[in-house]
């Protein structure tokens, strides 16, 4: 679960970190306020989205798509040029990197008070999968694409990986911030914000937490620039406040109310539907669609002991993507039953009206029942026997791939 | 011989009296595991009926341990107190008889809770861990065998194929594969499909290399990090037995999580291209269709005179 830039640098705060005093905005009167409030000549205009890049993109009328503005975060010098830069930046398209062409709505914005930097860093927390543990980053390098510099300089990177039964120990903060350069004040604000931001990362079960750049200032502090944190959501249920920090309108509608039924999914561009129990095999499905020249229109995971009701809102959820053309069931059953997944997908088929040809392939547990109702049925159901078999049939059946 | 769990191995199970895992323990008897009794704080002196069989409730593992003198555990404790049931059934193994086999079910554990608990675990150097996230680890025997998790048993029979998985469905995927052309399995291991987890591929085919049962394997990984690329690479040099490998998620778009917590493809790493590549460096013999993963291990067993 990724938050935004201004959520992440309350929750620094809160911790300990140093961040420059900014506003929260939604609206350009509230821009003009949070300049007044700030009382600093130049301030920061960023736009507030739930990607990187924002600093490189641009940003487009979102009818008419002709290009508004280039860059998703100013420098504002005056009170004039805030009004122009939240003008240009609310309610707009931002288009980075990291958003695809089709961009993202900017509802939010963060006025930020300005201050004199001596040099940008780059440092995150993230978990290590290999190690196992947690593994701080840290580069000289900030301010610029991390992933660029692992690649052309890697020697400038340096890491260091925490004992869970440790934690952060006191000469890997001296050693990382020797590494980074720094000295006297800076050396001591480095070792006490990274103090802070390893609790936070851990107090609140952080996925990633990274601050590029994190600066020094031309009086020797340590200031976090920028934030991007994001959660992990297994740990939802011991954190009451991320209720309050999601922000819905940065994430797929139709994949939030998947999610609340007990369902996985992750729409797709092509037009072949897929409903599979399991994340392995549903991967493993749409892989096997595109290997025999289709096109999958989502990831969709039913789960281990999916019932009915949550295969007919499957069915449904599939069928509101303008894009599919058929669908492709493939069940092997474990705990799940065929013959369970064989009445409920008659019971959405019928509800559901559906329109597009369906092919369903059935193993596993009661195999046999299964496909002995999908064929008493009367409804248009092509069975297959295996999940190659179910591939071929969908891409022949919609009119070849896309 | 198969590998960690024997046909005849003793499980207990933790959270045997909640819903799940009262479920999956009748399914695991039925299919003549071996079961010992089960752990559920608060609940010890009780006893739950699987099967027309009664069978005691402990209040710690240190109890069921020294009681039963179990071989291994198998967790459907949910995700809150999961990892410390982990670690628990890992503390007492190790005080009470130096070893033991600890299987954790459990989907949704948080990642740090899982890095505590594996470093924990790794302290402990008689204790494996399988999973979390997982469907466990099967034995199949002449006659039932030691099933521990909650995938279908009657697919499986004994045989010589070793299989490793990331994932429960793809695994039941390659078993049929491995029916399909009359080979049964001497073990198969669901190493879950959590970003932090226990054994990983490459113990798995260590295991397999040295089992004198186990002829040859089918490994099969997702997108995400890079423990297929490491295992590829170390079977290379470590492993003689003929290897079949699949991959999934060829077409998961990057940045995406696909189901399982650590199938995502982060800044360009860890797609499904990279893994078969390195499969394929390997000489691993690779099916681009999990269908045809019986028909690749086909030729790879006559290739090595097995068949």
């Amino acid at each position: 679960m990724n938050i935004h830039e201004y959520q992440g640098k309350a929750l620094l705060k809160e911790h300990g970190v140093p961040v420059l005093e900014g506003v929260h905005c939604t609206t350009v009167e509230q821009a003009l306020a949070a300049y007044d409030s700030l009382g600093s000549k130049v301030v920061a205009v960023k736009s507030q989205i739930h990607a990187g890049g924002r600093g490189k993109g641009n940003l487009y009328a979102p009818e008419s798509r002709d290009l508004v503005m280039e860059g998703g975060v100013k420098i504002a010098f005056s009170k004039e040029e805030v009004q122009t830069y939240a003008t240009n930046i609310l309610g707009n398209i931002l288009v980075t990197i990291q958003t695809g062409e089709a961009g993202k709505l900017v509802r939010n914005l963060y006025v930020e008070s300005g201050c004199d930097i001596a040099h940008e860093y780059y440092l995150a927390i993230l978990v290590d999968r290999e190690n196992k543990s947690v593994l701080i980053m840290a580069s000289t390098e900030g301010g610029m694409d991390i992933e660029h510099v692992a690649e052309t300089t890697p020697e400038k990177i340096h890491k260091i990986s925490v004992d869970p039964n440790a934690g952060l120990l006191g000469y890997q903060k001296r050693d990382l911030g020797l590494a980074l350069g720094l000295t006297g004040a800076a050396h001591k604000a480095f070792s006490k914000a990274l103090t802070a931001m390893y609790g936070m990362f851990v107090s609140s079960d952080c996925a990633m937490l990274e601050i590029n750049p994190l600066v020094r200032t031309a009086d020797d502090e340590i200031v976090a620039l920028d934030a991007k944190v994001s959660f992990d959501e297994n740990a939802e249920f011991r954190h009451k406040n991320w209720d309050e920090l999601r922000d819905l309108s940065e994430e797929e509608e139709v994949e939030i109310r998947a999610k609340e039924t007990g369902l996985s999914y992750v729409k797709l561009d092509g037009n072949i539907g897929c409903l599979v129990n399991g994340a392995g095999l549903a991967m493993a499905t749409m892989d096997v669609i595109k290997l025999y020249g289709g096109e999958p229109a989502n990831f969709l995971d039913v789960g281990g002991g999916a019932n009915e009701e949550q295969v007919k809102t499957a069915f449904s959820i599939i069928l509101e993507d303008p894009n599919v053309k058929g669908i492709l069931v493939n069940i092997f059953g474990g705990i799940m039953r065929c013959d369970i997944i064989a009445r409920g997908v008659i019971a959405a088929t019928e509800a559901l009206s559906l329109d597009v040809p369906l092919v369903v392939r059935l193993a596993g547990t009661n195999v046999d029942q299964g496909k002995a109702i999908l064929a008493k049925s009367t409804l248009n159901i092509h069975p297959a026997d295996d999940l190659a078999e179910g591939a071929q049939k969908i891409v022949e059946l919609i009119g070849g791939g896309n | 011989m198969a590998i960690w769990v024997e046909e005849n191995a003793k499980l207990l199970v933790q959270g045997i009296t909640g819903k799940q895992g009262m479920f999956h323990a009748d399914k695991m008897v039925e299919y003549g595991t071996n079961i010992v009794g089960g752990c559920t704080p608060g609940k010890g002196g009780q006893t739950v009926e699987l099967q027309g069989r009664t069978f005691p409730v402990w209040d710690s593992m240190f109890d069921a341990i020294k009681a039963t003198d179990a071989d291994a555990t198998v967790i459907y404790v949910p995700p809150p107190f999961a990892a410390e049931a982990i670690m628990e059934a890992a503390d007492a193994f190790d005080a009470v008889k130096g070893e033991g086999v600890v299987v954790c079910i459990t989907e949704g554990i948080p990642t740090l809770d899982m890095v505590r608990a594996v470093a924990f675990v790794e302290n402990r150097p008689g204790v494996r861990l399988i999973g979390p996230n997982c469907p466990g680890i099967i034995t199949p025997g002449e006659k039932g065998g030691a099933k521990i998790g909650i995938m279908p048993g009657h697919i499986h029979a004994k045989g010589r194929i070793g299989i490793v998985s990331k994932s429960g469905t793809l695994t039941y995927e390659a078993v049929a594969q491995t029916m399909s052309i009359g080979e049964g399995q001497s073990t198969c291991v669901g190493i879950g499909g959590d970003p932090v987890n226990g054994t990983g591929f490459i113990e798995c085919l260590a295991a397999f290399q040295a089992d004198d049962q186990t002829e040859a394997i089918v490994m099969i990984g997702e997108i995400g990090g890079n423990a297929e690329q490491e295992a590829a690479a170390w079977a290379a040099e470590n492993v003689t037995k003929p290897i079949v490998g699949f991959v999934a998620g060829a077409t998961a778009p990057p940045g995406k999580r696909m189901g399982h917590a650590g199938a995502i493809i982060s800044g360009g790493k860890g797609t499904a291209e990279e893994k078969f590549a390195a499969f394929e460096a390997a000489g691993i013999a690779c099916a681009k269709d999990p269908s045809e993963l019986g028909a690749v291990l086909l030729e790879s067993l006559k290739a090595a005179g097995l068949r």
